[in-house]
């Protein structure tokens, strides 16, 4: 169960695109508080806003205005290389269309983020290791993604996030490039990882039936603005 | 990210566009390989320029004349800031005392006369020279028709191809034939009573006996022709066309122009020399040598300001070579550029998965700097061997038409340690800079556009 503490919080938080002469207001004033050990579905339909609002979350963006606080730092007036160090430490993303490097093995992949973390040698293996066989595919370790079922590569796709143990998991439509079955696989993998490991999880969906089945709270987002948010179970 | 990490990402990046990589890095090679041939040929025509004037025994040697030698028309100048001291006179003791000194490695006089030479009924005037044992690797006998003196002392002499032809039609027989010198001999004066009175009456009670100058013949071995002329150079050194061993020639005692002066200074017992010639280890050791012969009250007269002269034109040269090499490594280097941005398009993503897992634009930078510098790395090494050995083609098609010119072959084409590793190092730098560009486009990359981006 979730433990009670603002782990996680956007405070008004907007973000703005020009086009020219037009201002596109992606999200629109979001605040957002969210609980260590969460598992949030943000919903909404395409062009809600859902992705950019986690993308700001996940620091790879930056609000146009409003504070985004994790374990009280504000997302929004980081230096450069403190966010990548945010992105690196306390992150993992899971993506919709995995986003594994093709040329590398799978095991290269997963050891992508602890090359970057500067983790020793020696303990690479193991943490691999472990990470793949987290998500069941620890016999496919030397296979290259083109080898790989999408589900498959999905699931190599989370061993990555998870290897480098984030304290927060954000998926972006992780079962947008998936059928039903395997979509179903990788929620209720994370669900796993989130029972066990305590982990805040964030995922971005549009399919609601999904959402509801897994996710501990819903927040609901239409034309960048929050519309509901609750919890679930 | 680690410099071993970053290492094999950047092996991996390059392994998997090997061909067009490994014709940009053919490019820098090719850069590399115009700037090494340019500029070997320049310090190969450098390096034998200088090897044949050190060996010619001009640049590592100072030619000492006593300061009250009256100059002839032919004679080296006396050096303008020469201290006025005691004058002194050329003798042994002197010859002696220079050899002692520091970097000095030979010290030898010049023995120079005209005689007449003897050859079957032919009868010619001419100069000869007594050449010092050294002069045999001075480059001036490497054409040589027979040899040079077998021994220091040997009784041979090696004539000059125009003075050869003048003996014989074919100089190439006069080889193993003999000739006959005819010389004036300077010895002590036998002392009878009358003579030491007259001595005594003309210079005063106390002055030693007198010289005499005697005609001699010497019978000589010709060992060899040459058509260069070994004493050519400084002032009126040159012009000889017969040479002997130098101690051949001393032993001959043949009258010297300064014999009367050294008579008349009380000097006729010992040899004396109208100038020496002190050889020293290399041509930077020149002035040192110089000074210390000035400060025992002699003449002296190199040429080092030649050297500097000639080491300036040589630099200016290399510099135009260089230049002209360092076009094609420009060009070369514009591949680079257009390489790395093609790699920045084509791998945007990947570029934004690397940011998203947490990779600061430092280490995508350094990532594409890496990979830069990794072609200038092996565009260098291939590009140094292969100008290594458009060097070594080109000394071997100048052999073949020396060769065909009836000439020594030459090494024209020269690849010191320190332009290897300069040319590799620019190659390097040259990329870098050329990675500058492209590495920090990357790096800027915005990672949620980089990701969106298929």
């Amino acid at each position: 169960m979730p433990i009670a503490t603002n782990f996680l919080q956007a405070e008004c938080v907007s973000r703005e695109y020009r086009l020219g002469e037009t201002v596109i207001r992606a999200v629109d004033a979001v605040s957002l508080s969210i609980e260590k050990g969460e598992f949030v579905a943000l919903l909404g339909s395409s062009g809600s806003g859902k992705s950019t609002l986690l993308s700001m979350m996940a620091g790879l963006d930056r609000p146009t205005s409003g504070a985004i606080r994790v374990q009280e730092r504000n997302l929004a007036e980081l230096e450069a290389d403190d966010l990548a160090r945010y992105r690196r430490e306390t992150v993992g993303m899971v993506f919709q269309s995995f986003n594994l490097l093709p040329r590398m093995t799978l095991e290269e992949n997963v050891e992508l983020p602890l090359r970057l973390a500067e983790v020793d040698r020696k303990d690479r293996a193991s943490r691999v290791g472990e990470a793949l066989e987290r998500v069941g595919l620890g016999a496919r370790r030397r296979h290259r993604p083109s080898e790989l079922s999408g589900g498959e590569q999905q699931r190599g796709a989370l061993a990555r996030a998870l290897v480098n143990r984030p304290a927060i998991l954000f998926a972006d439509e992780p079962t947008g490039n998936l059928d039903s079955v395997n979509g179903e696989q990788i929620l209720l993998l994370l669900r796993q990882i989130q029972d066990s490991l305590g982990m805040t999880i964030i995922m971005v969906t549009h399919e609601r039936p999904l959402a509801e089945k897994f996710a501990n709270r819903i927040a609901l987002l239409s034309d960048g603005r929050l519309v509901s948010d609750g919890a679930r179970n | 990210m680690k410099t071993r990490d970053l290492s094999e990402l950047a092996a991996r990046n390059l392994r998997e566009a090997a061909l067009r990589n490994s014709l940009t890095t053919l490019g820098v090679a090719v850069g590399v390989a115009s700037l090494v041939a340019m500029l070997s040929l320049g310090v190969g025509l450098q390096t034998l320029a200088s090897q044949r004037l050190t060996r010619s025994g001009l640049f590592d040697a100072v030619f000492v004349t006593s300061q009250r030698n009256f100059r002839g028309p032919r004679q080296p100048p006396p050096a303008a800031s020469t201290p006025k001291q005691n004058s002194r006179i050329l003798d042994e003791d002197v010859r002696q005392q220079l050899s002692k000194l520091s970097n000095v490695t030979e010290v030898y006089p010049q023995i120079r006369f005209v005689t007449d030479v003897r050859y079957g009924d032919k009868s010619e005037s001419t100069a000869v020279l007594g050449l010092p044992d050294s002069s045999r690797s001075s480059g001036a006998f490497d054409g040589i028709t027979g040899a040079f003196f077998s021994s220091p002392t040997a009784d041979e002499a090696i004539l000059q191809i125009e003075f050869a032809k003048v003996l014989a039609d074919q100089p190439a027989s006069l080889v193993g034939k003999d000739i006959i010198l005819r010389y004036a001999e300077r010895a002590p004066l036998a002392k009878d009573a009358s003579d030491e009175d007259l001595l005594d009456s003309m210079m005063g009670s106390g002055k030693p006996g007198g010289i005499s100058i005697v005609p001699r013949e010497k019978k000589l071995r010709i060992v060899g022709v040459i058509e260069s002329d070994p004493s050519a150079g400084i002032g009126g050194f040159g012009g000889a066309r017969v040479y002997l061993p130098l101690k051949t020639a001393e032993q001959l005692h043949v009258a010297q122009p300064d014999d009367m002066q050294a008579f008349l200074s009380g000097n006729s017992g010992k040899p004396t020399y109208m100038a020496l010639t002190v050889r020293v280890h290399s041509p930077k050791d020149v002035p040192q040598v110089e000074a210390a012969i000035k400060q025992l009250g002699f003449a002296t007269f190199s040429l080092l300001d030649a050297t500097k002269g000639l080491r300036l034109v040589f630099t200016v040269f290399d510099l135009f070579l260089g230049l002209f090499g360092s076009l094609a490594l420009t060009v070369a280097s514009l591949g680079i550029i257009n390489t790395l941005v093609m790699a920045i398009l084509e791998r945007r993503r990947e570029i934004g998965i690397l940011k998203a897992l947490g990779a600061t634009d430092r280490d995508v930078r350094s990532l594409f700097f890496a990979e830069a510098g990794a072609m200038g790395l092996f565009g260098g090494f291939f590009g140094v061997a292969l100008g290594w050995l458009i060097g070594q083609a080109l000394t071997w098609g100048t052999t073949i038409y020396l060769h065909q010119q009836n000439l020594p072959g030459v090494k024209i084409s020269y690849v010191p340690w320190w332009l290897a590793f300069g040319a590799i190092g620019f190659a390097i730098a040259v990329s870098l800079v050329a990675g500058l560009y492209p590495a920090s486009r990357a790096a800027r990359l915005n990672p949620v556009e980089a990701l969106r981006y298929e």
